[in-house]
């Protein structure tokens, strides 16, 4: 079947474990404050690619992947698409390519569950401690995150937590510390990475007329990072 | 034969005439591990940089030059002996001081006349006198001339030809003097002159009895040379510092007689090992020592120079020695070559700081040691210096015992030498196949005289059947035009130090080169997939173009595009073939151009690609920057695409990256530097240079963008390129990656 991507990137080293592809999907239903991928939002942009020839694009990379490469799905969001992922991970199995899947475990029907059979990691974007602010700052809901959580550790497939550490929204160290602290109730999390937040994506926001809430945010530094870190247990670091 | 120098070696063939490759075969001892055993610089090494950092920065104050003999004639024993400090445990300079420089005026005295006013001083009387009554190379090569070859080279359609200076790229077998003494060589020389004598005098044979008697002679010098410093090298070394001081005299005295565009230094640090372990065995030599030695010749090697004009230096950008050591790689038997001294020498980056020279490559199989592929990647992350070429692919073609001159050219060490032939611009060959003979920017008339092509848009067929036609004209006149180069330079710069330390049956190779592969390709790629109407000038000629519609374009490991750069080398190699080349050499292609690339953008018009007159060009065989839409690997993977088989004297890529876009923490950063050379090796890609950029270079490419096309950088989920980026995210960048504000 045919998918939408929004572009292909073929050496990603730090989007899960090794060299990787990375396959952004098109279409995205949150609207995050800080996405840096406002081009991926439109479920009608990007371009279509039957997944047979994704796969042999992949393939063709396949010699960088040794040890613990692999292929990454981000988007977008690659639920919105989870057939067409489903698909592609399928055929990829077939061949022994390493699996992850860059979500923000949005949405939860049989096509993401079919997914999670093919999923070797899986690296979930939790975003926001409380509903409240979920709902303020992505217009989605931690509830189906948690759920979606629920579901991998059911599974246990291994999971990174993600999150990006936004000056003055997501830098308390109350936030992060509860985010370890979710952490240590699935045996399923093996690693959480602390993002700090960019403005690069500045003049994608300006080209799409879209208006950009956090241009003017500085990324945090260093120092703020390490110590936000430092607060994480030493196993997910 | 035996000496009482080999007590220990274990016996083989390299006893029964000169076979090193034997001997190292016979007594290596690989080594596995990682480099936890490595030892830091000692007192008297860090006094030596010192001194050299010093005179260094003096050098560089007095506008690149730090002081010249005008009145002596580089050779091998023309000047007193030199010391960096009174503690040099390898010794050896090419004039009487550190850093100063000699005058070399047997490659031309043009050359060595302008080379010193450029830098205020003036060529002795005496010596312009001399060089009344001697032909140079430079007299020679332009008595026969033709007109055609004098037009080619003014517009620049061939360019950097060594007919103005040294050819270079010929590596002398120096270990044989560690091995067997001079004396040993000397008796063998004899006797295959004796041997030639026997035949009859050909033309061939007369001039090769006289480079053997001019090699037996110069043989005889080198031993002289060594004598004025103390050493006796008639017999073979005794001792790991002698081995490695015999060595380096024959790449001295290489240096002393010659100003080649590559004096590059072979592939020594296995063939020390062996010395190194004997004298560890003999409890003469501890780990701290034998990394003394090693990091004493490195500081000597940074100590050559050559005298070279402004415009030399601008067209090999700076003043480059490309004084190449090959580094590891595996034997015919699948043992692999890396020892503890492959280690040591790449430990010099860290001991005597990170430098361009010596040149250090590492022959790359995918079955190296994972614990050697590791520090290769270490090393690279933390000075940028490695540069890493398929020993897979080369081992095939030239056996476990070749070498890299220059940057990629492999050749057996001591049996096979090279005719460096710099390299034609393709792009400008294709505006002169499209305008019929002109060239658009210099007006010159030449080739086959057909007018520009008349059509509204242009097709691609009707284009490469022009192509070819050029293709086949300039061809036979750059083979022809290299036959005169050589025949003078063996006649009036013969180098016959290092040809004596070559097998008197060697091998030639004529290592003709192409620049602008990238252009050509995604200009005839324009040419087939898009519409590309020709734009004229009042006269008629085509000056530029008007390109509509998208095409596909080379570094997207796209095949429709990739294709026809394969195409191009198969066919300039194929056509290159049809002239036979001075003295029976095998006619080989490299994509080469490391930092040229500008000057020949500079002097070719606009291009179907979209390229604008004067644009440079991208680097060696590298794709055209910002055309790249699907990351790093996929450019990789076009370039891994072009046919080794056609192209066997090198196909370069530069490739850059910064820490962060290689992963997140170091460990993983080196883990995936060793996957993309892994997977980039196994695809048959040829070379590759690192940089994993550091604080420095991303300065500079902060102020000079257009040398860093290529920078990619990478945050978590998509990639910027970082010309791309505002100077305000470009100072962000920098300041987030080196904590430093600018």
């Amino acid at each position: 079947m045919k998918g939408r991507i929004h572009s292909f990137q073929s050496l990603g080293t730090v989007d899960g474990p090794g060299v990787r592809a990375v396959v952004f999907m098109q279409g995205c239903p949150l609207r995050c404050i800080c996405c840096h991928n406002p081009d991926t939002w439109d479920v009608a942009g990007g371009e279509e690619i039957e997944s047979e020839k994704l796969v042999e694009k992949i393939l063709r990379f396949r010699n960088y992947f040794a040890g613990k490469g692999g292929v990454t799905v981000s988007g977008g969001e690659p639920f919105l698409q989870s057939a067409f992922v489903c698909e592609l991970f399928e055929k990829l199995k077939v061949h022994g390519i390493h699996t992850a899947l860059d979500t923000s475990g949005c949405l939860w029907n049989e096509d993401v569950e079919r997914l999670l059979a093919f999923t070797d990691l899986v690296m979930l974007d939790h975003k926001y401690p409380t509903e409240e602010e979920y709902r303020l700052y992505t217009k989605g809901s931690l509830e189906t995150t948690e759920k979606f959580l629920g579901e991998l550790e059911k599974r246990g497939i291994p999971t990174w937590f993600r999150r990006v550490i936004i000056p003055g929204k997501s830098d308390s160290p109350a936030s992060v510390a509860s985010l370890n602290e979710v952490a240590r109730r699935h045996t399923c999390v093996e690693k959480i990475e602390l993002l700090p937040f960019r403005n690069f994506c500045v003049e994608k926001y300006q080209a799409l007329g879209i208006p950009f809430p956090l241009a003017e945010t500085p990324t945090p530094d260093k120092e703020t990072m390490a110590s936000l870190e430092a607060l994480l247990d030493e196993k997910y670091r | 034969m035996e000496f009482t120098e080999w007590t220990g070696f274990v016996e083989g063939e390299w006893q029964v005439g000169v076979n090193v490759r034997d001997f190292i075969d016979k007594n290596y001892k690989p080594y596995t591990g990682d480099g936890s055993f490595l030892k830091g610089p000692t007192d008297r090494t860090k006094k030596a940089l010192a001194e050299f950092e010093r005179l260094r920065e003096l050098e560089k104050d007095r506008g690149g030059v730090l002081s010249v003999d005008t009145s002596t004639v580089s050779s091998l024993c023309n000047y007193k002996p030199g010391y960096l400090i009174d503690e040099d445990l390898i010794v050896g300079l090419q004039t009487d001081e550190p850093l100063k420089r000699g005058v070399n005026p047997f490659g031309g005295i043009r050359m060595a006349r302008s080379a010193c006013e450029a830098y205020g001083y003036k060529l002795s009387d005496k010596i312009e006198e001399y060089f009344t009554y001697r032909t140079t190379h430079n007299d020679g090569v332009f008595r026969v001339y033709t007109d055609e070859m004098k037009a080619a080279r003014h517009c620049a359609l061939l360019t950097g030809l060594p007919d103005a200076y040294g050819r270079g790229r010929i590596i002398g077998d120096y270990r044989r003097i560690a091995l067997y003494g001079i004396d040993y060589l000397i008796a063998e020389k004899k006797k295959d002159k004796e041997k030639v004598g026997e035949n009859y005098m050909s033309v061939d044979n007369v001039r090769l009895l006289e480079e053997l008697y001019q090699q037996i002679n110069f043989l005889g010098k080198l031993k002289e040379m060594a004598k004025l410093y103390g050493y006796d090298i008639s017999r073979p070394a005794s001792t790991a510092r002698e081995a490695i001081q015999w060595t380096y005299f024959g790449y001295l005295a290489a240096n002393k007689a010659q100003n080649g565009a590559a004096m590059s230094f072979g592939r020594t640090s296995t063939f020390f090992d062996i010395y190194i372990e004997r004298d560890m065995e003999r409890g003469i030599l501890d780990e701290t020592g034998a990394q003394e030695l090693i990091d004493d010749l490195v500081l000597k090697l940074r100590c050559a120079r050559h005298l070279r004009t402004p415009e030399y230096n601008e067209l090999f950008g700076g003043d480059p020695m490309w004084i190449t050591e090959s580094i590891g790689g595996m034997n015919l038997n699948h043992k692999t070559l890396v020892t503890r001294s492959s280690f040591r020498m790449l430990n010099t980056l860290y001991n005597l700081g990170a430098a361009p020279e010596p040149n250090l490559t590492v022959l790359w199989s995918h079955a190296l040691p994972e614990a050697f592929k590791k520090f290769c990647a270490k090393v690279s992350r933390d000075t940028d210096a490695i540069q890493y070429e398929s020993d897979d692919l080369m081992r095939s073609q030239f056996g476990d015992d070749y070498a890299i001159a220059c940057c990629v050219s492999a050749m057996k060490v001591g049996k096979q030498m090279q005719f460096f032939g710099a390299r034609t611009n393709l792009a400008k060959l294709l505006l002169l196949a499209i305008n019929g003979g002109v060239d658009n920017v210099f007006g010159t008339h030449i080739g086959p005289q057909m007018g520009p092509m008349e059509d509204e848009v242009l097709d691609y067929t009707k284009v490469m059947e022009r192509f070819n036609i050029y293709l086949e004209w300039l061809c036979r006149l750059y083979v022809n035009t290299m036959n005169c180069i050589h025949y003078m330079h063996d006649k009036y710069a013969y180098e016959k130090t290092q040809m004596a330390l070559h097998d008197t049956d060697v091998e030639r190779l004529m290592a003709f080169g192409v620049a602008g592969l990238s252009v050509i390709t995604d200009s005839l790629s324009a040419i087939k997939y898009a519409t590309v109407k020709p734009i004229r000038d009042e006269s008629g000629m085509i000056v530029d173009f008007e390109t509509i519609g998208d095409f596909p374009k080379y570094g997207n490991d796209d095949d429709r595009v990739d294709e026809i750069a394969e195409d191009m080398l198969v066919r300039v190699h194929e056509e290159l073939k049809k002239t036979p080349a001075y003295r029976g050499a095998r006619h080989t292609l490299s994509a080469l151009t490391i930092t040229s690339n500008v000057m020949y953008g500079k002097k070719t018009g606009s291009t179907p690609d979209g390229r604008k007159k004067g644009e440079p060009f991208a680097p060696g065989a590298n794709p055209m920057h910002n055309r790249e839409h699907n990351g790093a690997l996929a450019s990789l993977n076009s370039v891994s695409k072009l046919p080794y088989s056609s192209a066997s004297d090198g196909i370069s890529n530069t490739f850059s990256i910064i820490p962060d876009a290689l992963g997140r923490s170091d460990e993983e950063r080196v883990d995936n530097l060793v996957s993309i050379l892994d997977g980039y090796f196994l695809n048959n890609a040829h070379h590759i240079n690192v940089n994993v950029m550091n604080r420095e270079t991303l300065l500079d490419a902060y102020d000079h963008p257009e040398k860093y096309p290529n920078l990619t950088i990478r945050v978590s989920g998509y990639a910027v390129n970082f010309v791309r980026l505002s100077k305000e995210q470009q100072r962000e960048v920098i300041m987030r990656t080196f904590h430093t504000a600018i």
